[in-house]
């Protein structure tokens, strides 16, 4: 090795304090992205450690280096350097959580028997005492024969001596004897290192004990289970909603501004229809976003999360996923980006890729604006029970639909596409901890920041092609009409109102027009924007002003036959059209990324979007002839 | 001797929630079974059962100083060797 760039590789089980300990030696400068052909996540992390560079390489948590899956080889692949494009790294950091270091020891035995020079982290060291536990640290580094380091991970305890100790890799010393091979033998072997460091169990957690004792209880937990998820959706929809307003507001009152002090034109058309009404439709979820990702971390990093998926896996089970599938199709009822990002944590590539496939399915954020604007244009506000009105009762109804539909589709792919035994289910229940303030916000700033960036990149992309698409070509008017009726004409004659009239027979038989097609086109790029196109075709005096649009789209008639264009039975079809098909650029885009490939988001656009189709047209027929 | 008590050799998914057993080998050599002994289910490791989920799978164990929850259909692959004088509690924390 020369005094260049040092790669270091970090291994641990989840759990471990791996992801703290690489945050508080990388800081947040880390780059995401998948190893080439596999599904597994790529993050590296740059550090200078006195005065030298060095490259952190945060390799996926896992149990055990021997593969069991594909994705699980890529790792063992790097290690050994047979990863194309990938530079192995020059040594390994071994990283333990001190109080479960009987499991653990197991893992540090394989990754010595890599052969590249390694030491061992411990974390957690603090719970080892509180606990009662005991474990000599310069014992075990004489037992293995490499630096060991003691860590309090959050509190930056010990980080200090570990960056010391990083940055003389060369100097690491090499174990006298590797480990055996034989897992049993391994076993044993890590029973006499244990016996010789002089370790002692640390006692159960009496906080944990205590809090599952209650938490997973088979009544009180089942209650705090429906409690918790109560909790989400008031944050998702109720909490959340005056930030929402309060931006949206914000972006309206500067798209009124611009339009003030701006010459009138195709600049400030731009910049107020294309740029603002693109990005700002997005950003308004940006508090959701923020409060969603709060309380998941928070769950998360305080234990909960593997609790719910204790609690819900025998459901999950019966249609061959597993709890932590339910954990991330939850964050799809926001939005399934983050759904989709936090499927990471299932170990089956499988099931994790069913998951993924399902995920928009969940009736994310995004739909609500449309529902609410075609229940509340054409489902009577009366009230049935209670609080539960009609309108209510029709969002519940698309709710179910979309929940129970992600259900069927996902045990239809694991006995069809995705049959067959894959990995057994396994999942660590950790010891509750409380997460630093720190730790949550960073977390939750690189997810919104992800969210900014998307916003700023591909939806602003899409945004401003829509705009070109809906504005040009810039079709002249007849002299005498009203500027309404100058706007529509436009509309209808630019390149979005031809493909509109291009696809009106492929949609006429779900009971969609020209003018619905455009905003299906359009909301290819985000649901949400359907409302702002339909918003800009029935040029309604102002295009956020959902009330006007909604008279707007009550009263439309046909020109010919002055039949309404929006029929019971064509609300209906729309309505479920949005709850299956994937009319979503973040969210495909993430698919690829996580899945690293074009053909399973292909493959989730064709058959949401057939779903979709077939069940419109059901719809449409059903209701058409229960109406008449 | 005949004895009323449950059979001293058992799998993993009959233990009931505050008994122990002292694992004694896994039915096979698959990528589940390996994956099972990665996991420090190896012949002489001590396993108690926790609890069970409320719809009664999966299963809490605890074993080498950590928590694991199994399924029954995983669980059936582990022997163990029952353990008689366990704690009939499993709230008894040291």
């Amino acid at each position: 090795m020369s005094e260049g760039v040092l790669r270091l590789g970090l291994v641990g089980s989840p759990n471990s304090g791996k992801t703290t300990l690489f945050n508080a030696l990388t800081g947040l400068r880390a780059k995401v992205g998948n190893y080439p052909g596999v599904t597994v996540e790529r993050r590296e992390g740059e550090a200078r450690i006195e005065g030298r560079r060095v490259v952190m390489v945060d390799l996926p948590g896992t149990y055990s280096l021997t593969p069991v899956s594909r994705d699980e080889e890529v790792v063992t692949r790097l290690l050994s350097g047979q990863l194309a494009g990938v530079p192995p790294p020059h040594a390994l950091v071994a990283v333990a959580d001190a109080c479960s270091i009987e499991r653990s020891l197991l893992l540090v035995a394989q990754v010595l028997g890599l052969g590249l020079p390694c030491c061992l982290v411990l974390t957690m060291i603090d719970e080892l005492t509180a606990r009662g536990g005991a474990l000599d640290i310069a014992r075990l580094e004489r037992a293995l024969g490499i630096p060991v380091v003691g860590v309090i991970g959050h509190r930056g305890v010990g980080i200090d001596q570990l960056r010391r100790v990083l940055s003389r890799a060369e100097t690491w010393g090499r174990p006298p004897i590797l480990p055996p091979a034989d897992p049993e033998e391994r076993a044993g072997w890590a029973q006499s290192v244990l016996s010789h460091v002089l370790h002692t169990r640390p006692g159960r957690s009496r906080v944990t004990d205590a809090i599952d004792r209650v938490i997973l209880h088979p009544v009180a937990g089942t209650l705090i289970f429906a409690a918790v998820m109560l909790t989400f959706f008031q944050l998702i929809f109720a909490w959340a909603q005056p930030a929402m307003e309060g931006l949206d507001h914000a972006v309206a009152f500067t798209r009124g501004w611009l339009h003030g002090v701006m010459p009138a034109g195709v600049v400030v058309d731009f910049l107020v229809d294309g740029v603002l009404a693109g990005v700002g439709a997005v950003i308004v979820f940006l508090p959701q976003i923020v409060l969603l990702f709060s309380l998941l971390y928070l769950l998360d990093d305080l234990g909960y999360m593997a609790r719910a998926a204790f609690v819900i896996d025998r459901v999950m089970g019966a249609i061959g996923l597993e709890g932590r599938s339910f954990v991330s199709l939850l964050s799809s009822y926001a939005c399934a980006v983050p759904g989709i990002m936090a499927t990471r944590t299932i170990p089956s590539p499988r099931d994790r890729l069913v998951t993924i496939l399902v995920s928009p399915l969940m009736t994310c954020s995004a739909r609500l604006p449309v529902y609410a604007l075609l229940i509340g244009a054409f489902v009577p506000s009366r009230r049935i029970f209670g609080p539960l009105g009609l309108q209510g009762l029709a969002l519940l109804g698309l709710y179910l639909l979309g929940s129970l539909s992600a259900l069927a589709v996902a045990a239809v792919l694991k006995k069809s596409l995705f049959r067959g035994q894959g990995l057994p289910f396994y999942m660590e229940l950790p010891p509750y901890r409380v997460p630093t303030l720190r730790l949550l916000m960073t977390q939750v700033w690189a997810s919104a920041r992800a969210f900014l960036r998307r916003a700023g990149t591909i939806i602003l992309g899409v945004s401003l092609v829509l705009w070109g698409l809906l504005h040009f070509p810039h079709a002249q008017a007849p002299p005498a009409s009203t500027p309404r009726e100058a706007a529509r004409f436009a509309l209808e004659q630019s390149i979005a109102g031809r493909i509109g009239h291009a696809i009106e027979p492929a949609i006429a038989p779900l009971g969609f027009d020209w003018k619905i097609g455009v905003g299906l086109v359009a909301s290819l790029a985000a649901r949400e924007v359907i409302v702002s196109t339909l918003g800009q075709i029935y040029a309604a005096s102002d295009q956020d002003d959902t009330a006007s649009l909604r008279q707007a789209i009550r009263r439309d008639v046909h020109p010919g036959t002055q039949d309404l264009v929006f029929t019971p039975a064509t609300v209906a079809s729309l309505l479920v059209f949005f709850v299956f098909a994937l009319q979503c650029t973040s969210t495909l885009a993430v698919m690829r990324r996580e899945t690293n490939s074009l053909r399973w988001p292909a493959f989730a656009f064709g058959y949401l979007l057939a779903l979709g189709y077939g069940a419109s047209y059901v719809t449409h027929q059903v209701v058409t002839a229960l109406w008449s | 001797m005949p004895s009323p008590r449950p059979a001293l050799i058992a799998t993993l998914d009959t233990l009931a929630p505050g008994e122990a057993g002292i694992v004694e080998g896994l039915e096979g050599n698959g990528p589940v079974d390996q994956r099972l002994r990665d996991l420090g289910l190896v012949p002489g490791t001590k396993v108690m059962a926790l609890r069970r989920a409320p719809l009664g799978d999966p299963t809490e164990y605890e074993l080498r100083g950590y928590r694991l929850c199994l399924r029954r259909t995983e669980g059936a692959r582990v022997r163990v060797r029952r353990e008689l004088a366990a704690a009939p509690g499993t709230e008894s924390a040291a």
